[in-house]
């Protein structure tokens, strides 16, 4: 049984297939709001509403030519795609939507979960950085560049605003924390502040706009995926739909509660909480222009890290006060 | 480390192909270059072969945006040298069709300029609402794009009361929706980031490099061929010209979107006060030896046609020099010490419309960089040796 559980969650949910499925339908719903905000109709013919468009961009794309450069490093021009999905399915797995048991840690819900999951979002971007080095394509230089300065700007303000529930929480499990939210759900309106430093740095971790700098199309090309085609690019697509999945679900975790209710309810509230992030997120890309990268640095240290600093402080002077 | 990049002739924030080449220090350009000649197609040598009718359709397509500047433009030179002069209603409808060609291009853009900077969702709604002025332009001349309304000594279509009360109603959503345009354009935050103190052209640089239109009205100067060299119907029309004294892509948006409310302006001044008469005067099939120059203010600045009569039905000489032209020297000096990112924005603020500026073509070897002068003859019989020689080319194979 505990076998059959286990195949479960790897393979069906919140493994492989759900995030393959669900990262598309998100996209799809991202793409729609985007549209819809631009009184367009975004994807409507594949599927009812168009539901299927992502899906068939993925296939199309898997069915698309594959080229590798000449002059890239060919082993690792190859691999780093599936590495990088690879890195934010596993992060997937450590969102605590049922597979957990408070009392009794286990292989995907254990303290310092908090920390990994961090750790394997950040992943993605030296995988992107290395993936635009390799392909050594001029525009994918001056990508790689940018994707390295943009993460000294956002990481810091991230990783301060996600811990700071965690420390009015007092653990670093993301399963205790959202159940100590559960039970006070007043306190989670102190964190908001820390909710939108985390909504904007993970704005910034995904590279869209404002911050989609590293992949400019018209300052320089495709950026970071200029060389990338066929079923490379489609993976890289890929990693991106799971990776905004995962992070809308670590914010839905940890500021919003999490996602009570066992299996099914529980999938409910992972449903519904983190289309409201991904809204959010695209809410963001619909009303602002692409910056510089380096007003993206300025941002991040000038606005971004003193607000997260201040609900730091915040938080631990409530956390003094209530004790 | 200092690196080259290649911003063209194909690169995604260029809609027509020309070469950038921008020496880089990391992010910062030091040095850039522009080389031209990829578009050109011989329209001057093809309009000595046509007759003075026949070139009003071929400057037309000097421009896919603009075309009815170059057909004024050529047109008002042709009547100047043939003496015509066209009715009072015709002209009105001509600087109608002039001032809505300003709209659509003005609008367009605007929307091209969110889009280099990232900001899709402004470039989506400007596109929507320039589909009104299109249409308007549809209902005036029948065409969206080439109006082919311009013929010798005035106008080829008439307007009617249904059309003049449309082209009111369309007017005042236009200026509703531009002055939201405005405001957004300006106060938009990110998008001001982008654009405040980009492509600086100071008002000396701007005069001594010779800029034109919008660049030149950006960096403080009001200068403007509608006002300074009044044709025909602007000298009766009330309006200003809009200037910025920013100096920088920002000042370029202000003065566009200044220019599209004057425009609405002209546009109802005209519709109201269109006078009866005739809409053409009928032209000769020769024009009288001689020669002129013709001036337009186009969307982009200012628009010169040199024309030169022989006597016969067809031009000596038509010389074209099309507003972007005028402002590439501008470019060059705004793009130095910019960022790689500001690129596409600087260029784009010049609107440039490089099919119009192609006058010319110099021929470069590949391996040596020796510049060549070649007569057509001898780059007619190398084209023969090179094809007789080519290999066979074998039909395509599926790859699977």
């Amino acid at each position: 049984m505990a076998v059959l559980r286990t195949f479960l969650y790897l393979l069906v949910y919140p493994g492989l297939i759900f995030l393959f499925v669900y990262s598309t339908f998100c996209e799809w719903f991202d793409r729609k709001v985007y549209a819809r905000l631009q009184n367009r109709m975004g994807p409507t013919h594949t599927g009812r509403f168009g539901l299927l468009q992502p899906i068939a961009d993925f296939l199309k794309l898997l069915a698309k030519e594959d080229v590798v450069p000449e002059a890239a490093d060919k082993r690792l021009f190859s691999v780093l795609p599936a590495i990088g999905l690879a890195v934010v399915a596993t992060a997937g797995l450590l969102l605590p939507v049922w597979n957990f048991d408070l009392a009794r840690p286990g292989w995907t819900s254990f303290p310092g979960d908090i920390i990994v999951i961090l750790y394997l979002l950040s992943l993605p971007t030296l995988i992107l950085f290395l993936a635009a080095w390799s392909s050594t394509n001029l525009f994918s230089t001056i990508g790689g560049s940018r994707v390295l300065t943009m993460l000294f700007g956002y990481e810091v303000p991230l990783f301060l605003a996600v811990l700071s529930p965690a420390i009015l929480a007092d653990s670093w499990r993301l399963a205790e924390i959202a159940a100590f939210y559960q039970a006070r759900p007043l306190l989670l309106l102190p964190n908001l502040l820390g909710f939108f430093v985390a909504l904007i740095a993970v704005q910034a971790k995904l590279e869209r706009t404002p911050f989609d700098i590293p992949h400019a199309e018209t300052e320089i090309v495709g950026g970071t995926f200029t060389e990338y085609s066929g079923k490379k690019l489609a993976l890289f697509r890929l990693t991106f739909d799971v990776e905004l999945v995962v992070a809308s679900g670590l914010l839905a975790a940890v500021f919003m509660g999490g996602f009570p209710g066992g299996a099914v309810i529980g999938f409910a509230h992972f449903v519904v909480k983190t289309l409201v992030v991904i809204f959010l997120l695209s809410l963001i890309r619909a009303l602002t222009a692409r910056i510089r990268v380096d007003q993206v640095i300025s941002f991040s240290w000038k606005v971004l890290a003193p607000l997260a600093v201040i609900q730091l402080l915040a938080i631990i002077l409530l956390k003094g006060f209530l004790s | 480390m200092s690196f080259q990049i290649p911003i063209g002739p194909q690169h995604p924030a260029l809609k027509e192909p020309i070469s950038l080449r921008m020496t880089v220090e990391g992010e910062v350009i030091t040095d850039a270059d522009i080389r031209l000649g990829y578009n050109h197609r011989g329209l001057e040598k093809l309009a000595e072969e046509r007759t003075w009718i026949q070139n009003i359709y071929l400057t037309e397509r000097i421009c896919g945006i603009c075309s009815h500047s170059h057909a004024t433009c050529y047109v008002q030179g042709v009547e100047k040298l043939m003496e015509l002069t066209p009715p009072r209603r015709g002209l009105y409808i001509r600087y109608l069709v002039s001032e809505l060609e300003r709209v659509h291009s003005h609008l367009l853009w605007l929307g091209v300029a969110g889009h280099e900077a990232g900001f899709d969702s402004f470039f989506m709604y400007t596109w929507r609402d320039r589909e009104i002025v299109m249409d308007l332009l549809e209902m005036i001349s029948g065409n969206r794009v080439h109006y082919a309304i311009n013929t010798l000594g005035g106008v080829r279509r008439d307007l009617d009361e249904g059309q003049k009360s449309k082209i009111l109603e369309g007017v005042a959503t236009l200026r509703k929706r531009s002055e939201y345009y405005f405001r957004i354009g300006a106060t938009e935050p990110s998008f001001v980031a982008r654009i405040a103190g980009v492509g600086m052209l100071s008002k000396e640089r701007a005069i001594a490099l010779c800029a034109v239109g919008p660049v030149l009205r950006a960096s403080g100067v009001a200068r403007d061929v509608r006002k300074e060299d009044p044709c025909a119907v602007y000298d009766e029309l009330d309006f200003n010209i809009g200037t910025a004294d920013s100096c920088d892509v920002l000042g370029r948006v202000v003065v566009r979107v200044k220019e599209l409310l004057e425009s609405y302006k002209m546009i109802e001044q005209m519709v109201k006060g269109l006078p009866d008469g005739d809409i053409v005067a009928k032209a000769p099939r020769k024009a009288k030896p001689g020669e002129t120059v013709s001036r337009y203010e186009a969307p982009r600045g200012e628009n010169i046609h040199y024309i030169q009569a022989n006597g016969s039905d067809k031009p000596e000489r038509l010389k074209v020099r099309a507003p972007t032209l005028a402002n590439y020297p501008a470019t060059v000096e705004m793009l130095r010490k910019g960022f790689i990112a500001d690129i596409p924005l600087i260029f784009a603020a010049i609107d440039p419309c490089i099919c119009c500026a192609e006058r010319t073509v110099t021929l470069v070897s590949a391996r040596s960089g020796e510049e060549s002068v070649v007569r057509m003859s001898d780059l007619r019989r190398r084209a023969l040796a090179r094809s007789g020689n080519a290999p066979v080319k074998g039909n395509a194979v599926w790859p699977f």
